[in-house]
């Protein structure tokens, strides 16, 4: 048994890399921040109280060097008229309603905060509280946040108890796909 | 049907798909990367350790 707490750093990398694909929606991009993130910690180690929450702890780390990069990125290519945020909004087809198939536009669509909200805690298993303390926010401004997008989803899928979704290889696709505008 | 009941199966429906695809991703086998850079994180970590007596001087 050993007491380096850089030996569970390694146990939360899968789960590093699954946030970092929701947030930066692309794979490569993803590994770098999970990289970028896995130096800090290892090399601030000293920082992490034993005892608390190693996941959080990786999560707050890996967040803040995506928004770091992201900021950055967003003043070399900004947006000013929000052009690409209306690109990405799907249009509905011909009845009205997203298809299954959507499911990457309709999460892309969704403000960076809900994303990140709604994985850590529809997805990560992170408590309100957990999942507050990593965004670094209240913890009703996560539960706003996850229901906010919960409610987008549903609205974008037009999913309902008589029309669920269903299972398919396109709901990963949904999450990992590459979306140029934030890469 | 209530709606909030109808409500409440729809977000379980988003959590259950998210969940599917974010455990997807999370139990894929590393990318070399990762080893290499662990391999290169405990090697500089076990170089530091052995050097540092040296500042006893």
């Amino acid at each position: 048994m050993t007491n380096d707490p850089r030996d569970e750093i390694v146990e939360h990398l899968g789960s590093m890399r699954a946030f970092a694909m929701s947030l930066t929606r692309n794979s490569a991009l993803a590994d770098d921040m999970v990289q970028d993130a896995l130096e800090k910690a290892w090399t601030n180690i000293e920082k992490f109280q034993p005892g608390t929450n190693m996941r959080a702890w990786l999560f707050t780390i890996l967040r803040n060097t995506y928004y770091s990069h992201h900021r950055k990125r967003r003043r070399e290519v900004e947006d000013k008229d929000g052009d690409m945020s209306a690109g990405l909004a799907q249009k509905p087809d011909h009845d009205g309603r997203l298809q299954m198939r959507d499911f990457s536009q309709a999460f892309g669509t969704l403000p960076e905060e809900q994303r990140e909200a709604l994985v850590l805690v529809g997805a990560g298993g992170f408590s309100y509280e957990e999942a507050a303390e990593t965004c670094g926010v209240a913890i009703g401004t996560i539960k706003s946040r996850v229901n906010r997008g919960r409610a987008r989803l549903a609205e974008l899928m037009d999913v309902s108890e008589e029309s669920p979704m269903e299972v398919t290889e396109v709901v990963t696709q949904g999450i990992v796909t590459v979306n140029q505008s934030i890469a | 049907m209530s709606r909030l009941s109808q409500s409440q199966g729809v977000e379980q429906e988003i959590d259950k798909q998210l969940k599917r695809a974010y455990e997807d991703i999370a139990n894929q086998e590393l990318p070399s990367r990762f080893t290499e850079l662990l391999d290169r994180l405990r090697s500089q970590q076990s170089g530091n350790a052995t050097s540092e007596p040296a500042h006893d001087k």
